[in-house]
């Protein structure tokens, strides 16, 4: 074994996923992640998250670059990868007419090294539900019996596709405690989800997927830096945007009049709070709902977005 | 902490053993399975009350036994398991068994195991019945019998399982097992044995899947398949079989389709 595994347990190098009718899902990405780390693939519905995570999990084969777990490749070589990895699909998929119990004792003979299935269970908050049949669980019972299974053989890896996706805020927390423990006892854990809060509550690291591509990437501090913050006012009647001080040397970067209503952004937040809040004081002005805000991972999600999103107007307008 | 490492039997005895315990609790598959090929043989002993099956040198009871272990493979194993691989992978457990150390094939065997031993425990009632009631007696060739008989059970699992590829819902597998039951019942010497039709027919219906099972079957309780007449059967059973698996490899759909 090379060393290479204990840093990174997941490398994927330019990463391709192409489907049966030529839809490019996966398009060149790159990523790492190291041994205990959380990390979270971000982004919209149909940004390539899932196909990202299938690949990972070896049940399909890349169209092009490259994935190592633990050291090898998942796809071919399987029978190493699989005893050390746990998956929960973003969907169930268990006999509805069995009990809790008997899908968990089912899944315990198919998995090395497996914990008692009322250990599994337990961890998730399932024990007393043992008897019951899985067609009678909630939705968000069903997302925690398949954290049961995936748990079941103390995996060294863990791929989470969105793990609270219908879960109560309650549960969503306990969720959350639990993969925050796994972590701490040394459990790698790659997660997807379009629950910001989510990436950044729980990722040490996250990569923001879209069309296929990762927009950004770092820790959630990194990811936010690259923003701007926002400032967010209404100018009173007779006050308009020229009797503001000029615009640059408050450290604005760019700005948006909606009406009354005034957006700055900048990379420079308390000088432009300073400036603004000065301005305001000594011209006798009330900004009615002032809101200043630093960058969050919902406005760096969002930025991406609308990025894009202008991208592919400029190419619909030059063609 | 456990260090135990799954081997290829423990996973699919533990598939097989909630197979087991899902087809417990599906009513009407049950039925089918069960009550169905045990109430088909009482139709092919009226019909062949009316053959003159003396000069094909055939007896009543030979007749009813291999049409009877036909119905068998039929119901209790093919048309059942098409109902089992399709809903397994509407419900997505297909897709998930698959995120775990079990192999595609594995799988497909786990799964199947229920319903084949269904199916062979329903032929072993049915060779004593007709022991019994039909005076057939043990057969005089049991390795035929059994090599007939394991054919059978392997073929209508793959089979099986290449008609789930072609079927998308639980409901519509009633309609996508028409043909091969049909025409397995009709044709394959279960309904009138082969020796009953013009030649030129006979060796048509020779190369459909289960004859091959069927004349193996009848061959062993008559003793009258010479060696050089087993050979045509095997091949024929043995190519299906692989033809079967070819296609499960190549058109299996493991997940629903969006």
């Amino acid at each position: 074994m090379n060393t290479n595994e204990h840093e990174h347990v997941i490398e994927v190098t330019d990463l391709r996923r192409v489907y049966g009718g030529g839809f490019e899902a996966v398009r060149g990405i790159s990523f790492s992640v190291d041994r205990g780390e959380v990390f979270a693939l971000l982004g919209t519905n149909g940004a390539g998250k899932t196909s990202t995570v299938e690949l990972l999990e070896g049940l399909a084969r890349p169209a092009g670059g490259n994935v190592r777990v633990l050291g090898h490749d998942p796809y071919a070589e399987r029978d190493v990868v699989r005893p050390r990895t746990g998956v929960m699909l973003q969907e169930g998929g268990f006999p509805s007419e069995l009990t809790v119990a008997e899908t968990a004792r089912m899944w315990a003979g198919c998995v090395s090294g497996a914990m008692p299935e009322a250990e599994a269970l337990e961890l998730v908050g399932l024990g007393r539900r043992a008897k019951v049949r899985v067609k009678q669980l909630s939705g968000g019972e069903r997302r925690r019996l398949d954290l049961a299974l995936a748990l079941l053989g103390r995996p060294e890896v863990l791929f989470l596709d969105e793990p609270t996706t219908g879960l109560d805020a309650e549960g969503r927390r306990d969720t959350w405690e639990l993969v925050r423990e796994l972590r701490d006892a040394g459990t790698t854990v790659l997660l997807t989800t379009h629950y910001l809060e989510e990436a950044e509550n729980l990722a040490d690291r996250l990569a923001i997927l879209h069309e296929g591509r990762i927009a950004a990437a770092g820790t959630p501090a990194e990811v936010t830096a690259a923003q701007p913050s926002r400032i967010t006012f209404e100018l009173p009647d007779g006050w308009f945007m020229g009797d503001l001080p000029p615009l640059d040397a408050m450290g604005v970067c760019e700005h948006e009049v909606d009406g009354r209503v005034v957006r700055l952004r900048t990379r420079e937040l308390q000088r432009t709070a300073t400036r603004l809040l000065v301005w305001a004081d000594a011209a006798g002005v009330e900004l009615r709902r002032l809101d200043v805000r630093s960058a969050s991972l919902e406005e760096a999600f969002l930025g991406i977005a609308r990025e894009a999103a202008e991208a592919a107007e400029t190419k619909e307008y030059a063609a | 902490m456990s260090t135990a490492t799954t081997t290829p039997v423990g996973r699919m005895t533990a598939l097989a053993r909630a197979e087991l315990t899902l087809l417990g609790r599906s009513k009407g598959t049950l039925f089918a399975a069960l009550f169905v090929p045990l109430l088909l043989p009482f139709s092919v002993q009226q019909a062949a009350k009316g053959m003159d099956l003396a000069e094909a040198g055939l007896t009543l009871g030979t007749v009813v036994l291999p049409a009877s272990i036909g119905f068998s493979l039929l119901f209790a194993v093919y048309s059942t398991l098409v109902a089992v691989y399709t809903g397994r992978r509407e419900e997505l457990v297909l897709k998930r068994l698959r995120t775990g150390e079990l192999r595609d094939r594995e799988i497909l065997a786990g799964a199947a195991l229920p319903a084949v031993a269904t199916g062979l425990a329903q032929c072993l009632v049915l060779a004593v019945g007709c022991a019994v009631l039909l005076d057939v007696g043990a057969p005089r060739a049991p390795h035929l019998a059994v090599l007939g008989l394991v054919l059978g059970l392997v073929l209508c699992a793959a089979l099986a399982a290449v008609t789930a590829s072609f079927t998308r819902t639980v409901e519509s597998a009633q309609v996508t097992t028409l043909p091969v039951t049909f025409l397995s019942m009709i044709s394959s010497g279960m309904f009138v044995p082969l020796e009953m039709l013009p030649d030129r027919v006979a060796s048509v219906c020779e190369l459909l899947p289960l004859t091959p099972v069927i004349t193996l079957l009848r061959g062993g309780w008559t003793g009258e398949l010479s060696a050089y007449e087993v050979i045509g059967p095997v091949v024929t059973g043995l190519a299906w079989t692989v033809l079967g698996v070819l296609a499960v490899r190549r058109w299996f759909r493991w997940e629903p389709r969006h």
